[in-house]
């Protein structure tokens, strides 16, 4: 039997990881996700798998994504700046096609920053930190229990599409102790394997959904890996549609899996004339200010993405088309709000709500952005 | 003994490398110690960085892992901690390993993770078209250093001694029986074994310093003359070491061997 335990949302990460089969885990230390390598330096060797604390964040994911290319279901963790350093080999993992788990545990930037306080600053970087143009999957867990969830969701992603997935939540999630009860199993994605032998193999060529099948180096198949444009044979090549094809390819294989990927959280957003778009810690805050505005009265509701990226463009135009104000909270100066403009089309009022002092956004404060019914009219039928 | 030519992917080629570029004699050579050490193409994988020497290991047919500038080394480390039964060959170049990837060469020397690094240094960037690098001699020309460059050479020799790597050599292009001697030894060493393999480039440094033909660049390194090498035997990185050996001009062959406990990421038995 499975029992409550009280546990700290990096924790939660570490243990939903091994739960989905990472076996190997390189990292830096950095405030505020340390807790993850060192739960993990404790936890790998015990199991078989291998900890390795490397030079630095660039080094942490090269050493991920080879252990990946060995066969080891693999990640790092790290916070805003190792994020920075660790753009150039997200876009290698992109490229190159290679499964593994990047965890950025936010505080606040740019630079240095706020080391030990909650920041939604990196939330355009994860989509678009690394060059070129690339697919991106993130997802932006809210509390503990999902911390662990997402991070399960991160390998299966991770491992079914090829590719680096990025766990993104902010210092309060990466800190805050929750009880939760946690599966004794999971359901976790395994490669396969080539159907095709070892003669005549072609890495990258791909089936119809996209993803091309990826024996592990030492077992037996012999191929050539690079971050360089190349053919379905692994060789780099710059021949125009070759290269073209392949940007395609890896885009595609993420667009047709985009309904499965996105996930949002409607809550009390059925009658709700005006709605918080928010996510990670905001949400929370978001969601005890919907509560607290119902029990007064006012239709008031929460639109919470759980994925960040892909963008969950359809549940924000369905909610633009019922709320008379979408009001975007979140720990920057404005990241998501653009998005939440472009997918609401003008069909509704987006006001914003930032903040980015290292502060965590309350629910007083949002309360106060709903306490008068935008209609001027009473709202009938609140909770009370 | 395996013919080395069952070991290229010849339908990879034709491949990037100029006339007269010593690097396809150190990739003969190389593949001479595989065939030596009758190692398991299946479980020989092979890691670059970016460069010209880098671009080898797209024609030769073992697990090939062409990496991010200068960060081979982490990318190995990876490989060989998941799955240690396998041979994990770094090849890198000088402006790779020595400037872009200098800290996570030092850093896989003192982790003495078993991996076998060779350096090939060609004094120059030579992918980029012929910009100082950090083994650029003094006083040698570059596009970037048009006056001669006034900067200090690493010996990187040195600076692995002095980073704790295990097994470190010196050998030259001009004389690949030798390279296949040590080769084949570092690979069989246990822990992180380092070799500088000294090769040429004709095409920049060579055209711009008026070091003559690639048979007349080679022909000196035979002889040890003063011009490539001898600048980084007198601008050392770390001068407080001794001499491996008292060869004029630059020391090769086996310069520094030790045991030390190798990093494999799982407790001891």
């Amino acid at each position: 039997m499975t029992t409550a335990q009280l546990i700290q949302g990096n924790e939660a990460c570490a243990l939903g990881a091994v739960a989905a089969g990472c076996r190997f885990y390189g990292g830096y230390p950095i405030t505020p996700s340390s807790e993850i390598a060192e739960f993990m330096a404790r936890r790998l060797p015990e199991i078989g798998g291998v900890f390795v604390q490397m030079e630095d964040e660039m080094a942490s994911l090269a050493a991920a994504i080879g252990a990946s290319v060995a066969g080891m279901k693999s990640m790092t963790a790290t916070s805003g700046p190792g994020f920075s350093l660790m753009q150039e080999h997200i876009g290698y993992a992109t490229m190159a096609e290679i499964p593994c788990v990047v965890v950025n545990v936010m505080r606040g930037g740019p630079s240095t920053g706020l080391p030990t306080s909650p920041a939604q600053g990196d939330v355009m970087q994860a989509r678009w930190g690394t060059h070129g143009d690339h697919p991106a999957i993130v997802l932006a867990p809210a509390s503990v229990g999902e911390v662990f969830d997402l991070t399960v969701r991160a390998f299966n992603l991770a491992e079914r599409l090829r590719m680096p997935v990025i766990v993104l939540y902010d210092e309060v999630i990466g800190h805050t102790r929750e009880s939760v009860t946690l599966p004794e199993a999971v359901d976790s994605w395994e490669r396969s394997a080539p159907s095709a032998p070892p003669d005549g193999f072609l890495p990258k060529a791909a089936g119809p959904d996209g993803v091309p099948t990826f024996p592990a180096f030492g077992e037996g198949y012999r191929f050539h890996i690079t971050g360089l444009t190349h053919d379905e044979r692994g060789l780099p090549t710059s021949e125009g549609p070759t290269a073209g094809a392949l940007l395609e390819r890896i885009h595609a294989k993420v667009d047709r899996a985009t309904d499965d990927i996105v996930a949002v959280e409607r809550f009390l957003l059925d009658d709700a004339e005006v709605a918080f778009f928010a996510y990670g810690v905001v949400a929370r805050a978001a969601k005890a200010a919907v509560m607290q505005a119902r029990e007064r009265g006012l239709r008031v509701g929460l639109l919470r993405p759980i994925s960040l990226w892909p963008f969950p463009t359809e549940a924000v135009a369905a909610a633009a088309g019922t709320v008379e104000r979408l009001i975007v909270a979140e720990m920057n100066l404005g990241q998501m709000t653009h998005e939440v403009e472009r997918a609401a089309a003008g069909a509704t009022t987006v006001a914003r709500h930032l903040r980015a002092d290292g502060e965590p956004i309350t629910p007083e404060e949002l309360l106060d952005l709903v306490a008068t019914p935008v209609s001027g009219r009473p709202v009938p039928g609140g909770t009370s | 003994m395996t013919d080395v030519r069952t070991y290229l992917r010849e339908w990879a080629m034709p491949h990037v490398l100029c006339p007269g570029c010593a690097h396809g004699i150190i990739l003969r050579a190389f593949l001479e110690a595989v065939s030596r050490l009758e190692l398991d193409p299946d479980k020989l994988a092979l890691v670059a960085g970016i460069g010209c020497s880098s671009r080898l290991i797209g024609y030769v047919d073992f697990c090939t892992l062409h990496a991010t500038h200068g960060r081979a080394p982490g990318f190995a480390t990876g490989i060989k901690l998941a799955r240690p039964e396998m041979d994990v060959v770094v090849l890198t170049g000088d402006g790779d390993g020595l400037a872009i990837g200098g800290n996570h060469l030092i850093h896989a020397a003192r982790r003495n993770v078993d991996l076998t690094c060779l350096l090939l240094n060609n004094s120059i960037y030579g992918m980029t078209g012929g910009q100082a690098a950090p083994t650029t001699p003094e006083g040698a020309t570059a596009s970037t250093a048009p006056a001669g460059t006034v900067e200090s050479p690493f010996d990187s020799c040195k600076l692995m001694i002095g980073a704790g790597a295990t097994f470190v050599a010196r050998v030259f292009a001009a004389e690949p029986p030798a390279m296949t001697d040590v080769m084949a030894d570092a690979i069989s060493h246990h822990g992180f074994s380092f070799v500088e393999v000294v090769s040429d480039c004709p095409e920049y440094f060579g055209r711009y310093n008026g070091l003559g033909t690639p048979a007349d660049m080679l022909a000196g390194m035979m002889r040890r003359e003063p011009g490539v090498s001898d600048p980084l035997r007198v601008k050392a990185f770390v001068p407080h070491l001794p001499a491996p050996d008292d060869i004029p001009g630059l020391a090769t062959g086996v310069l520094h061997r030790e045991e030390r406990p190798v990093f494999t990421g799982r407790p001891t038995s």
